[in-house]
């Protein structure tokens, strides 16, 4: 542990220093590969629905010595339609899943599964999803999506600029492209918690984003008024000096949805927790990548293109400065100048 | 924001803000108490029952979703769950506008009933039966041959082929539009029947009550009250009837497409005022003077999703969210100890006041705005175990980060924590957006999760603001920090600070 925090001294200091915004075509060459992939498997594989997107019906029955090949037997003279899926849950579940189904058919197919496995029908753990229910909470969903990509790029464009807020929406949705192309690939079952866990996989990943974010934002204040550093590199400086930051709040943020994965998918088998904190388990692994290499790199990109900023690599370029662990020493007492900076740094002793 | 220029003055005043915390964690615990909540108030998911939701449909052109026919609708359903008399059902409508849903969840394993109850969501109406016949069958050789008078063979027709005994025929279709004249089956299969068009509509039912006649002469019956429109159709429709033979002398009340019942007419009826007789027994009456009472919902409804869950899964559920969040808590607070040492604790006294915090929120919300905690709503607190220990790591860093630069202790805590402020206050808002247009734009689970994480980042706010910030402010002051103990997570080897001068300054 020791080490880390020596490691997050070393890096604050720049004394340690990995080039991560210059780097920046070798992550975007990473990242567009995930997103082929992710794109290449959603157009070939597809997502693979829960009932609640298609419609359908599922039938849980808690019984230690059901077996799939009685719940099927069960079902299987009742003339439904369309396939039947049934799964062993766990060790005492059986789950029956079937398509769109009529109310008579529901009670048919219950009173079955209550005569074969001797339980009670107040027992059995039933949802029944009409056809037209997915189309309408998808639809919410992606409502909910671009009003929150909306107000996040508002608010960010306001509270810190424009550019940093369009650097955290392309991270933000290469996060969720990520995402959902592992979900195709795989075949997950993708269910409305899965979507929550979509969702929220937004605002975590937003939350590394703005950390970096603010730091950048603290050390290019007045980086084209001292033309020690360029941009990218008073940029890289700030993703350096968070990045144990990051580390530590990404762990920490994991095991919580970590813990909730292992309970929900060892000890309940399915079901809501299972599905949520996959999706969290990993959008924040790919949330935690984007926020450090790719939204800073993609902002000092379009920060660089500024007449300003390149004015400023080349003055910089003619000091023949722009060693980065030199620069990084220089770069401390500049403070003082910006407004609302920090109070007392008159330079390191 | 504040204080540009005016270093280290900046102390606050952290008695003061441990003093609101306390008044603000008592006076939620009084509120609970008086209130009497006790226990906070679990989802249906957590406990067993039954919850279905209804997505508006427009039954016809006329029939637009408005707000204000969604609202009418919630009313007459909650009367219709609450008829059940299951406590705490609760019926509500979700999302916004007319774009809302109406949620019915009815706890314990009377679900059953509910859902079928609900499913007669369509539109009550009185229609003059113009044939009759008990006959089960398809292909019924006796009905097809005596066709009604005055009746489409195209009808007739679709009579002579519909099958009652097919439990698909006995399903509410709400597909009957009132001008047309209809074929339908009796609610329980036993008769079929011919009906013209609707003559009288549900809401033209101003009351309906159900009674037992106390000579004992005709057992219970339904007393029926129309108001001025309805008595006036009433009125015709009887005086037209009463007159012809059987079965035309019946008026058939046509629910969701099937008859619920056909009382035949003995006399014409202008008061308004009716008397339905039978063999009823006591449910019969009440079920029957409910649906006359209740039937009129303004607009029809697709059922979008029925959802039972028996208690033994609820309770599953609850445990396996209680051992997640433990499981979770556990880890986060011993990576907290491991990696910031003595400093530790202090999100360790942070999360446990969060904690106490957002229980009592809980108690009290439930008692106050009727909030559930759904399993979703656990997951929600849960994953927000690492977005409030997220701010404290932000401003332990930056007190690092602070010292760092040479600072002592008491000075890098104050500057540390001017700009942690800053990226908290961001980070924070992005989730609370986040959470907010979740919740209004979500229905069922997910609004459960949108809203415990939606408060929850609040009270991480919070608990930074009045509690974390104070409680760093005063331990700095403390030797074994300031001195840099070893175990105090500020010491020169875990900020990694060296003592003599760096050589790259050298």
């Amino acid at each position: 542990m020791a080490k880390i925090s020596g490691l997050g001294g070393r890096l604050y200091s720049g004394e340690t220093s990995f080039n991560i915004v210059e780097n920046r075509k070798r992550w975007y060459s990473v990242s567009a590969l995930f997103i082929l992939a992710a794109i290449a498997a959603l157009v070939i594989q597809g997502l693979h629905l829960g009932i609640e997107f298609k419609g359908g019906a599922s039938y849980t029955v808690t019984q230690p010595t059901a077996t799939v090949a009685q719940a099927r037997s069960a079902v299987a003279g009742l003339g439904i339609t369309g396939e039947v899926i049934v799964q062993k849950i766990g060790t005492s579940k059986v789950r029956v899943q079937t398509g769109a189904v009529t109310p008579a058919q529901s009670q048919a197919i219950e009173t079955a599964l209550t005569t074969t496995f001797g339980v009670s029908a107040e027992s059995i753990d039933t949802q029944l999803v009409g056809p037209s229910w997915g189309k309408e909470i998808t639809r919410k969903a992606l409502y909910g999506l671009f009003a929150f990509l909306l107000a996040v790029m508002l608010f960010l464009a306001m509270a810190f600029e424009p550019k940093m807020a369009i650097a955290a929406i392309v991270a933000v949705v290469h996060d969720v492209l990520i995402t959902v192309g592992i979900y195709a690939l795989v075949g997950f079952d993708v269910t409305p918690a899965t979507v929550i866990g979509f969702l929220t996989i937004l605002g975590y990943s937003l939350y590394d984003t703005v950390v970096v974010f603010d730091k950048v934002r603290e050390n290019t204040k007045s980086v084209a008024a001292n033309s020690k550093m360029t941009y990218s590199q008073a940029a890289n400086l700030a993703v350096n000096q968070t990045l144990v930051r990051s580390a530590n709040t990404s762990l920490i943020a994991l095991l919580p949805v970590a813990s909730i994965l292992f309970v929900g998918a060892g000890l309940l088998g399915a079901g809501t927790l299972k599905d949520l904190s996959l999706a969290l388990f990993i959008g924040l692994a790919v949330g935690t990548y984007s926020s450090v290499f790719i939204a800073p790199p993609f902002l000092a990109q379009l920060r660089e293109k500024e007449p300003v900023m390149q004015a400023l690599a080349k003055r910089v370029a003619a000091r023949g400065g722009a060693a980065p662990v030199a620069v990084t020493q220089e770069v401390r007492p500049t403070t003082g100048s910006g407004p609302r900076n920090q109070p007392k740094r008159k330079g390191r002793k | 924001m504040s204080t540009p220029n005016k270093p280290v003055k900046t102390t606050g005043r952290p008695v003061r803000a441990l003093a609101i915390l306390a008044v603000l964690v008592i006076g939620l615990l009084a509120t609970a108490l008086i209130q009497g909540a006790t226990s906070v108030r679990l989802g249906l998911d957590l406990r067993g029952g039954t919850s279905v939701t209804l997505q508006p449909r427009a039954s016809n052109d006329s029939n637009k979703i408005t707000s204000e026919a969604i609202d009418q609708a919630v009313s007459i359903i909650r009367q219709r769950v609450n008829s059940l008399g299951v406590a705490e059902s609760e019926v509500t409508a979700q999302g916004s506008g007319t774009n809302r849903q109406i949620v019915i969840s009815v706890p314990g394993d009377s679900g059953r009933r509910v859902v079928d109850l609900v499913g007669q969501t369509a539109e009550l109406r009185f229609r003059q039966v113009l044939a009759e016949t008990s006959a089960l069958t398809a292909n019924d050789t006796t009905t097809a041959a005596t066709p009604a008078s005055g009746v489409s063979p195209v009808i007739n027709a679709k009579f002579a082929a519909l099958n009652c005994a097919n439990p698909a025929s006995r399903q509410g279709t709400g597909a009957d539009a009132p001008t047309d004249t209809i074929v339908a089956c009796s609610r329980s299969g036993a008769s079929k029947y011919i009906l013209g068009p609707a003559e009288v509509l549900g809401r033209q039912v101003s009351k309906a009550t159900a009674g037992i006649d106390q000579q004992g002469a005709s057992g219970w019956y339904v007393l029926l009250t129309f108001n001025g429109e309805g008595t006036k159709a009433f009125g015709s429709i009887t005086a037209r009837v009463t007159t012809l033979a059987s079965p035309q002398n019946q008026v058939a009340i046509v629910l969701d497409g099937l008859v619920v019942s056909a009382p035949s007419i003995r006399e014409a009826i202008p008061s308004g005022n009716a008397q339905i007789t039978g063999s009823f027994t006591q449910t019969e009456a009440q079920d029957l003077a409910n649906v006359l009472k209740y039937g009129a919902l303004p607009l029809a409804f697709d059922r979008g999703e029925v959802q039972q869950v028996s208690p033994t899964l609820g309770s599953d559920q609850l445990h396996a969210g209680i051992l997640a969040g433990a499981l979770g808590l556990a880890l986060v607070l011993l990576f907290s100890l491991l990696y910031y040492r003595a400093l530790g604790l202090v999100t360790v006294g942070s999360l446990a006041i969060a904690g106490t915090i957002l229980y009592l929120l809980f108690l009290v919300l439930g008692k106050s705005i009727g909030f559930t905690l759904t399993l979703a709503g656990i997951a929600g607190a849960i994953v927000s175990i690492g977005i409030t220990a997220d701010s404290f790591i932000v401003f332990f860093e930056r007190i690092r980060d602070e010292a760092r630069e040479g600072r002592s202790l008491r000075s890098a805590v104050e500057s540390g924590w001017l700009r942690a402020r800053h990226t908290i206050i961001v980070a924070d808002t992005v989730s609370i957006l986040a959470a907010v247009l979740l919740y209004f734009f979500a229905v069922g689970g997910v609004r459960g999760f949108a809203f415990t994480l939606g408060l929850t980042t609040f009270i991480d706010l919070l608990i930074v603001f009045i509690f974390t910030k104070p409680i760093v402010t005063v331990i700095a002051k403390w030797n074994f920090f300031a001195s840099g103990h070893p175990l105090s997570g500020f010491s020169e080897k875990s900020i990694g600070r060296k003592q003599s001068p760096t050589p790259l300054e050298a």
